[in-house]
């Protein structure tokens, strides 16, 4: 059913891509640091925090967070881009199944993803957080949960879009509600109520609360808002379901 | 044996039937063609013997595999270059031939070894570490025929494979396909609206609006007009058509700004012409009979007017 070599040159293509728009690169590296800079000092001595971090420590999770959010779905807009270009026929008439090319778009869209995160885990000491080799090798566990909740729902909108203008007008529509209802920039537990059921359902909220388990132990009133558990049980439906429903739309369409 | 058996194909969209009911065989070894201007269902034929498009009704066998049923096996064994360029400008010809290599599940060695062998075959070898973007559009056709044939398929299909080139690559690319052919006896199914290139295929299939209306080899197909065709401007073209009818009993078509008359010997009915017809004669040029011609005769168009502008939208 899968084709293994096929998935490995659909992600080496994806990563020669990546690292040859110079653009992108620099984009996605310098997108994060702008935040954490801007935002962050801006903000740190306008908000009175009891005890535990500050809002520069308090925000880098949702920055990781961030990043994937914009690394993943902005990924998958090769599928769109393969589609308007052509070369999606080139490996839809090619003798393997719909889902390797799905799991090929996962995997380097997850990959890239976690590739930039954990470039970000370099600030935590600046900033003054202390990591060790444990949290790293949790951060790039629960990086990879998240990217691969994050890259399948990006998948399976972009199976249905055919132009890139499309593209971009859903995906904004998509990315800045699901960035600012992630409790990267405020704790989840400051919204009204009756915008705060939409973070229940929004993969990034479980995501960042994951990373602030790691990354902020200590946090006082910015720590973490729900149990580990919640956090992994649900990225991992999501990104299940959401695979699933792409490799379908992707055996429908063609 | 029959490499490709086609049998009562319907495809609609809609309400256009872009294939309304087509039958044909092709035999191993053999090159087939499609002959017909835009629109007229050619890509829709090859995207359904493909595997890329379904259909409503009708049977398509391609190597004995059913092209619903036994869709992955149908792909492994064939080779495709589209109609419009589908490689990765990003990457350069070699990675775009490896892609291709380890998506049929090649080794890296054959792959290696293969993608040599081609490289020199179309004359790209001291390009291929060169990004795709850097090629001229007869480069990037060859190296899209370079990488349809790495898996050695068994049919080679090319959906107007000269489509948007300058004549001079264009007679290239064809020199370049027959001498391919020649070498590794690959059958070839290939679709154009160009009359000039129909002519290398062993047979044609015309196709107008989704039907096929003749399918012959190129030589029987213009025997079939029995004789030339002389095309005369007149300054009253009715007037003409009426007294050519009278004193020839002949009967002459409207083709564009002047008529087309078949005859038998066109270079001693042309001095009658001048002798014969009372309605002054503007112009007098003859042909022998061409593909052009069988199309204009069995369709009662040229194939450059059939082209409806509106139906040349990209396609995805
Ligand atoms: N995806 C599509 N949706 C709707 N109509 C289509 C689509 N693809 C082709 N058609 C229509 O089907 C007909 C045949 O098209 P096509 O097979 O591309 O012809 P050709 O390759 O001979 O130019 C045309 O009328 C075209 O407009
Ligand atoms: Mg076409």
């Amino acid at each position: 059913m899968l084709s293994y070599k096929a998935i490995y040159v659909i992600v080496l293509r994806e990563f020669k891509r990546f690292f040859r728009q110079k653009g992108r690169l620099i984009t996605t590296i310098a997108r994060p640091l702008i935040w954490l800079i801007i935002v962050g000092s801006g903000f740190v001595h306008l908000i009175d925090v009891e005890s535990g971090a500050n809002y520069i420590q308090f925000i880098l999770p949702g920055i990781i967070g961030m990043t994937i959010l914009f690394t993943s779905v902005f990924s998958t807009i090769s599928v769109v881009w393969d589609r308007e270009f052509g070369f999606l026929r080139e490996m839809l008439v090619a003798p393997v199944s719909r889902v390797t090319i799905v799991i090929g778009k996962l995997i380097s869209g997850t990959a890239l993803s976690v590739f930039q995160g954990a470039l970000l885990l370099v600030v935590a000491p600046i900033v003054g957080l202390e990591i060790g080799v444990a949290d790293i090798l949790l951060m790039l566990f629960f990086m990879t949960l998240v990217a691969l909740a994050i890259t399948s729902l990006g998948l399976f909108v972009a199976s249905f879009l055919t132009s890139l203008e499309g593209f971009n007008v859903i995906m904004n529509f998509i990315v800045l509600p699901m960035f600012f209802l992630s409790g990267a920039l405020y704790p989840v537990d400051n919204l009204p109520e009756a915008i705060k059921f939409l973070s229940f359902i929004n993969p990034l909220c479980y995501g960042v609360d994951a990373f602030k388990h790691v990354l902020l132990p200590g946090g006082g009133n910015l720590s973490a808002e729900l149990p580990l558990y919640v956090d992994i049980f649900f990225v991992l439906t999501f990104s299940i379901v959401m695979t699933f429903l792409s490799a379908l739309v992707f055996e429908k369409r063609k | 044996m029959n490499v490709i058996e086609v049998e009562q194909l319907v495809k609609s969209y809609n309400s256009v039937k872009a294939v309304d009911g087509v039958t044909f065989n092709v035999t191993e070894g053999e090159t087939f063609g499609f002959l017909g201007p835009n629109g007229a269902g050619k890509t829709s034929t090859i995207n359904i013997l493909c595997t890329l498009l379904g259909f409503d009704s009708g049977n398509a066998q391609v190597n004995g595999y059913d092209c619903v049923k036994e869709s992955l096996k149908v792909r492994s064994s064939i080779g495709l270059v589209f109609q419009e360029v589908t490689l990765d400008n990003e990457l350069t010809a070699h990675e775009n031939l490896k892609f291709h290599c380890y998506m049929y599940n090649m080794s890296k060695r054959l792959a290696n070894e293969r993608i040599d062998e081609i490289l020199e075959v179309v004359g790209l070898e001291d390009k291929r570490s060169t990004a795709v973007k850097k090629f001229s559009g007869g480069m990037k056709r060859r190296l899209e025929i370079a990488r349809g044939l790495l898996h050695r398929p068994k049919v080679l299909f090319l959906d107007e494979p000269t489509l948007g080139l300058d004549p001079q690559t264009r007679s290239n690319v064809w020199e370049f396909i027959s001498t391919l052919k020649g070498s590794l006896g690959t059958t070839v199914f290939m679709t154009t609206h160009y009359m000039d290139e129909a002519e290398v295929c062993d047979r044609i299939a015309i196709i107008d609006a989704g039907k096929i209306i003749a399918c012959e080899s190129p030589g029987s197909l213009k025997s079939s007009l029995r004789g030339d065709t002389v095309y005369i401007k007149t300054s009253d073209d009715g007037r003409a058509c009426v007294e050519l009818h009278e004193k020839f009993n002949l009967s002459a078509r409207k083709i564009g700004s002047g008529l087309s008359i078949i005859v038998e010997a066109g270079e001693k009915f042309i001095p009658k012409i001048f002798e014969s017809l009372e309605t002054p004669v503007l112009s007098v040029s003859m042909k022998r009979p061409s593909l052009e011609d069988v199309f204009i005769n069995l369709t009662g168009k040229e194939i450059r007017e059939a082209q409806p502008a509106a139906q040349r939208s990209p396609r995805r």
